[in-house]
């Protein structure tokens, strides 16, 4: 049985929807990364030892295991101890914690070699510590660190086709959804990769834009 | 507004980094208005003693009081973080390498700490910032990132952001030492300006021509003393001290 592409129009539509739900999730996820990434940063360089040790010990689960486990553990093992998340948020909560860590490392360092005059300049206006960090140190640290975090977001982009073990309808499960009708997994997984591939670019757009908005502040 | 002769007073200012004695007892009075320049060779202590004075190097020994009020106070870790903090309002600094706020124009630079700590509406932040930035000339430049701006002009926002607070005090470190020559002097003339309007201020420099046109004192510190002080007339044309004619005698050599 050769290649036969005109099977795909039928399927098209659960294929779309697959595509929404993988845009909304790599959102939601890069979203939650990001703001985390942050939390997470100055909660490692900042915070007093009783809050930074457990922080750390998390950083180590999400770094050190498979985001699979991860992902299961979120949405069947929590359901346990009583919580009981519906998929697309267990996936957007395991995603986003686990790139947030990986942008913490990101952000730390860059936290770290912003100029110390900035700090300074801040403080002899007037601003407290905190003050300085939120609205000096942080945004120039996360400024110098925008473009490996887009890399950081591709990876989740691609990360997310793993949701679908826990039910979440996404591109990948929507594909094999296709295939299970049509016996035409090269078609299908063709036509997945070529979607995943348009996010990509649109997401490469997106990084391009933000860093030629904020090429002049930096 | 009490009218305390001494408006900046340092007492017995001691400060040591690890074994390093760089402050060894500096005591300094300054009265309202009135214009301090401070000299000396390099690694003297003259940053020190400046950053001493809002608490950026706290002092290991000593007294700073400003309007009769101790900025380096001893008070309880977090009480002592708000006492610093509204001290430091008091008191604006300008640093030799701007340190603006790259992320911010030139506006949002002015009015950032204002807006945060004196709750200034839209409105009256837009007008503290264009009544700012035009006393130091920039006011075309209102929405300019510090990195479309000439170092000069950087300065001058710097100046601005700092008056904004409405300071009683100026400190400057060596202001126009990281500038091109040609961009010294529009700096200098918004120094003058404020010297004109009576702001206090100390000031921390190499240029001896500026310091002696715009001071009323001039301090010569060397390894962490106060080796002479008085009138620039005095200070620069017929010091007392050896260490401060061979400084001066020095320093005309290599600016020539
Ligand atoms: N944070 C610090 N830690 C250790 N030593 C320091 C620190 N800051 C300054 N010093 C030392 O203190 C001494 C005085 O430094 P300071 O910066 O006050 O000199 P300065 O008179 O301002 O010199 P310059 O004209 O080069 O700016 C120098 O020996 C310097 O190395
Ligand atoms: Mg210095």
């Amino acid at each position: 049985m050769g290649l036969d592409f005109t099977v795909i129009p039928k399927h098209i539509d659960i294929i779309l929807l697959g595509c929404l739900w993988t845009i909304a999730i790599t959102a939601a996820a890069a979203l939650l990364s990001f703001f985390g990434g942050i939390f997470f940063a100055v909660i490692a360089l900042y915070a007093p030892a009783v809050i930074r040790l457990p922080f750390r010990l998390f950083e180590w689960v999400f770094m050190g295991t498979p985001l699979l486990l991860q992902l299961f553990l979120i949405y069947f093992g929590l359901v346990q101890i009583g919580v009981d998340l519906p998929a697309f948020v267990a996936g957007v909560i395991g995603l986003g914690l686990h790139f947030a860590v990986y942008n913490s490392e990101l952000i730390q360092t860059a936290i770290l070699s912003v100029d110390k005059g900035q700090m300074e300049a801040a403080r002899t206006v007037g601003l407290s510590r905190g003050q300085a960090l939120r609205k000096v140190v942080v945004p120039q640290a996360v400024r110098a660190v925008i473009p490996p975090i887009g890399n950081n977001m591709i990876a989740l982009l691609k990360d997310s086709a793993l949701v679908s073990v826990i039910g979440v309808s996404e591109l990948t499960l929507s594909a094999q959804r296709a295939i299970g009708a049509t016996y035409r997994p090269f078609e299908f997984y063709i036509l997945a990769a070529a979607f995943y591939y348009a996010i990509n670019l649109g997401m490469e757009w997106v990084q391009r834009k933000i860093e030629r908005r904020i090429a002049l502040s930096r | 507004m009490t009218d305390h002769k001494e408006f900046v007073q340092i007492r017995h200012a001691q400060k040591s980094f690890g074994a390093l004695e760089v402050l060894k007892d500096i005591s300094l009075t300054v009265e309202r208005g009135q214009i301090v320049a401070i000299i000396g060779p390099s690694g003297s202590g003259k940053s020190t003693l400046l950053r001493a004075i809002n608490d950026l190097d706290p002092l290991t020994g000593g007294e700073v009081w400003l309007d009769g009020v101790q900025v380096n106070r001893s008070l309880p870790f977090r009480q002592y973080e708000k006492h610093i903090n509204q001290m430091r309002q008091d008191i604006g600094m300008v640093f030799q390498h701007f340190n603006l706020f790259p992320h911010m124009t030139a506006r949002e630079n002015v009015t950032m700490a204002p807006k945060m700590l004196k709750g200034l509406s839209k409105d009256e932040a837009d007008a503290l910032a264009r009544e700012q930035l035009d006393k130091v000339g920039m006011l075309e430049r209102i929405d300019y990132y510090p990195s479309q701006l000439s170092g000069g002009q950087k300065q001058r926002v710097a100046i601005a952001r700092a008056l904004a607070m409405k300071p009683k005090l100026m400190l400057f470190d060596e202001a126009t030492s990281a500038l091109d020559p040609e961009l010294v002097d529009e700096v200098n003339q918004v120094m003058k300006k404020l010297a004109e309007e009576h702001m206090t201020m100390i000031i921390v420099t190499h240029e001896m021509d500026f310091a002696a046109s715009v001071c009323d004192r001039v301090l010569f510190m060397d390894q962490g003393v106060v080796v002479e002080e008085g009138p620039p007339e005095v200070v620069f044309k017929s010091p007392e001290k050896e260490r401060t004619r061979a400084f001066l005698r020095k320093h005309l050599e290599g600016a020539r």
